[in-house]
């Protein structure tokens, strides 16, 4: 595995797209620091950008990446290596990959320019959420084989998690105001890992005193280091749920 | 050699193995044939373990080959259409393969001298021309000696002196006994090669044989006319 | 003329001299300690005379309750101390003109009943309490009907936990022109109390660190405070029921929390903001039902909510602030503005100025649609940043549609003031 691992990475490093993609990272991140004089204002800008442009290329590159490999997933098949073994290092060198491209891209200013506290929980959780799309690009290429369904299927998941999903929390809380449904809310945000991570990088910024009742539900949840314990326990969760279901369907899958 | 006992494969409705048995030994040299579609691929990645049969089992020296990756390591495969990752460079895939591999084995580097690739190992693999992606593709194959080759349209896009530098070596390697698996379109290729003819239609096994024998039969001269005798025959 | 006022002024000089010297003889000074001539501040107290000073020197003095009845003037040299024994109120000031200072009360009585103070002034006018260190009191310094009394450079800590357990630092009630100056008070209920008191100064304060409030009063009308420092209180400050205060350079900040302001303005009416700081508080200025309100030159920043106006305010006028990297600048429940915002400068303002005069040429809207949803409906907060809030309020910005039109700043300044 990290002999396919390590060529993986040498060969995604080299792609044009993610040399493009740490360049307008880094290039958002130095703009957004630089231009604003609010280091907790710009950190703001840069979660809004984060949280777009993280997945949605991590989805869609590693969509597109698995299609065209699919000759070379034949090929590797047919050495003496375990299925198994293939699909870790091409998800591995993906994710790795991707991490780096975010860690050189926005990392690198983060730890400049923010507080080390903060930047480190935005950097590991950034990097998570590149693992997790990677992996939901995983699972979305393995449920089809058809190269547009799939990048459709990426986009798709990746709208939902970013867009449908909030709208479906905003009118929760409108359709049951009346009820005391923060509870309920917590257990769902855990359910987007997009919402998670913001909500993470919000409470390093204190936002939830501003929530009333549920901003003190939201503290005593995730607020102690516990909360960041399990924060971040659902976020490697959905790195492993959606790779394990599509590591079982490659397993059985006809090349 | 590899043994293949009642292998039927399903692709949603269509039967693209239909109940196949075939014995395939040392030293032949087979062409597998047969019209687009009959199954020539299919059966080729159920033994390279690629596709999963839905009923029957294919045997590699008596033993199953599922569950196992290690038989695999007696196979050499060179795949029709060779597309590797873009900016790995030639020398970066022959050494990811040859770590795959992690053989102490002396390397057959025949290929690699005679297709003059080692001046082009810092190439990026995108910038090949389909011919030159082919002699990796060949190299690979040929490269660990390996007991069974297997070449789907191998010599498809290289052109004629690389073409005549395959043949001899899939020529030789039989010779050294190794059992050769071969499909191609142009049955011409074919012949001085193949030993053993295995033509395949809709799934299923038309007939098996050998050269000699088919010659002989059909009273022709070459592979292609007397499969043409042989089929009109049948449908007559 | 020069020659003459010249004159003038050496003789008022030269008669104040003589009455000072005139007093200083029929006046006595006492000394208390363990090798002086009274053992105890009682006997010291019992055998002086109006107008006599009481030196108390190094040591600690546990006598009870001690009550000051003439007007004398008690000091302490080395700071002496005065412990209640978490029993007893230490002083009591029953009459006019006493003088206290340098003196450490400590461990005053904790009966919630009849509110021990460490310091407590009855009915009594010119009390000047100066330079004293207070620790671990129920109440601190407690004033009632006293009039004409300065409170100056006190330090004032306590170190209670709860609420209930914990009395204010500087507590006046139904007092008048009082002078509070260069206290600091920590760790009390509330930092400074007031509860109809009229006509005071509250100057250069530092009240940080408390359990409830850093200030607190109602009823207390046409009073002043300046230049004080409010920090990290528990629930910020809150005002209320009050006309015409005058609040100048005062700085608000790090008072965050489900219900913390840096200020809550509940009825207040006729009053005047200027050049005050709120920084990093959850709401910078809470106003609720507060009317005739001038706030400008004040600046805002980095606050949940930089202003919150309920819908039962009118005719405030906000103008020339500075809004910076708050989350909302301003917010509001009502749907119906009367309210004048003008000319301040907003960070999130996005127009432009082509004549170059420092006033942005289009209106600014500083009520974002995200603030409205967040008012109806406060776990809604849970979505700040996200995605589909920033498309909101970008739709919003194009088309306004869900926030009041009439919301609105007609003249943006372009840069942020000099404050």
């Amino acid at each position: 595995m990290r002999r396919i691992l390590k060529y993986v990475i040498l060969d995604i490093i080299k792609n044009k797209t993610v040399i493009a993609y740490t360049i307008m990272l880094s290039l958002f991140s130095w703009g957004t620091f630089a231009l604003e004089d609010n280091a907790s204002k710009s950190l703001l800008s840069l979660l809004n950008i984060v949280l777009l442009i993280v997945p949605l290329m991590s989805v869609l590159f590693a969509t597109i990446y698995v299609y065209n490999s699919s000759e070379f997933i034949e090929l590797l098949v047919s050495q003496p290596v375990k299925r198994s073994k293939i699909w870790n290092a091409l998800f591995t060198g993906l994710s790795i990959s991707l991490i780096i491209a975010y860690v050189a891209g926005v990392g690198v200013p983060l730890l400049l320019f923010s507080d080390t506290g903060t930047a480190l929980i935005m950097i590991a959780a950034g990097s998570l959420l590149s693992a997790i799309f990677v992996a939901i690009a995983f699972l979305s290429s393995i449920l089809t084989r058809d190269k547009a369904k799939g990048i459709g299927i990426s986009i798709m998941l990746w709208l939902y998690f970013s867009l449908l999903f909030d709208g479906l929390v905003l009118f929760l809380f409108f359709q049951f105001s009346d009820y005391p449904i923060e509870k309920i809310v917590v257990v769902l945000s855990a359910l987007s890992p997009v919402d998670l991570f913001r909500i993470l990088v919000l409470l390093q910024l204190d936002i939830s005193d501003m929530m009333g009742y549920a901003g003190a539900v939201f503290e005593k949840f995730f607020g102690n280091q516990w909360g960041l314990l399990i924060s971040f326990s659902l976020l490697v969760l959905w790195i492993i749920v959606p790779f394990y279901l599509s590591l079982k369907k490659f397993k059985k899958q006809n090349l | 050699m590899i043994t293949i006992k009642n292998i039927s494969k399903r692709f949603g409705k269509l039967l693209a193995l239909d109940n196949l048995n075939l014995q395939l030994h040392q030293g032949e040299c087979i062409a597998l044939i047969g019209p687009n579609g009959c199954g020539k691929t299919t059966l080729i990645k159920s033994i390279l373990g690629m596709v999963l049969p839905n009923e029957g089992s294919i045997l590699f020296n008596e033993k199953d080959i599922r569950n196992d990756n290690e038989y695999r390591r007696n196979i050499g495969y060179m795949p029709q259409i060779g597309r590797y990752p873009e900016n790995m460079t030639v020398g970066q895939v022959i050494d990811m393969i040859k770590g795959i591999r992690n053989s102490n084995e002396q390397t057959d580097e025949e290929l690699y001298t005679q297709f003059e690739i080692g001046k082009m190992l810092h190439k990026k693999m995108r910038t090949l021309s389909g011919g030159t992606t082919q002699k990796v593709s060949a190299i690979l194959a040929f490269m660990f000696s390996p007991q069974v080759l297997i070449l789907d349209e191998p010599t498809a896009g290289l052109d004629p002196i690389a073409s005549e530098i395959l043949k001899n070596k899939i020529i030789r390697a039989k010779s050294k006994g190794c059992l050769i698996l071969i499909t191609s379109h142009l049955l011409s290729e074919l012949e001085g090669i193949a030993s053993q003819i295995i033509y395949m239609q809709d799934g299923k096994l038309i007939f098996h044989q050998d050269v000699k024998a088919l010659k002989t039969a059909t009273g022709q001269d070459t592979i292609a006319k007397s499969i043409v005798q042989l089929l009109k025959r049948d449908r007559a | 003329m020069f020659i003459h006022s010249n004159i003038t002024r050496h003789l008022v000089f030269t008669s104040c001299l003589v009455c000072f010297i005139f007093l200083q003889s029929f006046s006595t000074v006492l000394y208390v300690g363990e090798k002086e001539q009274f053992s105890s501040i009682k006997k010291a107290l019992a055998a002086s005379k109006a107008g006599d000073t009481i030196i108390i020197t190094r040591g600690t003095y546990k006598e009870g309750n001690i009550i000051i009845d003439k007007p004398v003037c008690l000091l302490g040299r080395d700071l002496p101390v005065l412990d209640g024994e978490l029993k007893y109120e230490i002083l009591s000031v029953k009459s006019d003109s006493v003088v206290i200072k340098g003196l450490q009360l400590q461990n005053s009585g904790r009966a919630a009943m009849n509110d021990p103070g460490a310091i407590k002034i009855y009915d009594a006018s010119h009390i000047r309490i100066e330079d004293n260190r207070l620790q671990n009191n129920y109440f601190g310094i407690f004033l009632q009907y006293a009039t004409h009394c300065i409170i100056r450079n006190n330090t004032i800590k306590a170190s209670q936990k709860e609420e209930h357990q914990s009395g204010n630092g500087i507590h006046c009630w139904k007092s008048d022109s009082l002078q509070i100056i260069g206290n600091r008070i920590y760790g009390h209920r509330d930092g400074i109390y007031f509860e109809f008191v009229t006509h005071s100064v509250i100057w250069r304060n530092i009240a940080h660190f408390n359990l409830r409030y850093g200030l607190h009063f109602m009823f207390s009308h046409q009073n002043a405070y300046i230049t004080n420092y409010f920090k990290g209180n528990g629930a910020g400050v809150a005002v209320m029921f009050t006309k015409k205060v005058i609040m100048i350079n005062n700085t608000f900040e790090e008072n965050w929390g489900d219900a913390a302001y840096g200020v809550l303005f509940k009825e207040l009416s006729d009053c005047y903001l200027s050049g005050n700081r709120f920084y990093r508080n959850t709401t910078g200025i809470f106003f609720d039902g507060s009317n005739r309100i001038t706030a400008e030159h004040n600046t805002f920043q980095a606050n949940g909510w930089g202003m919150r106006i309920q819908a039962n305010c009118m005719d405030n006028k906000i103008s020339r602030n500075n809004f910076m990297g708050n989350i909302f600048d301003v917010a509001t429940n009502g749907t119906l503005t009367l309210n004048e915002f003008s000319e301040n400068y907003w960070d999130k303002y996005e127009g432009y100025d082509l004549n170059k005069d420092k006033t942005g040429d289009v209106p600014f809207h500083p009520l974002s649609l995200f603030s409205v949803i967040v008012e109806r409906n406060p776990p809604a907060m849970l979505l700040y940043r996200s995605f589909m809030v920033s498309l909101m309020d970008k739709s919003e910005k194009i088309l306004p549609s869900l926030t009041p039109e009439t919301f609105v700043d007609k003249k943006p300044h372009m840069v942020p003031y000099d404050i």
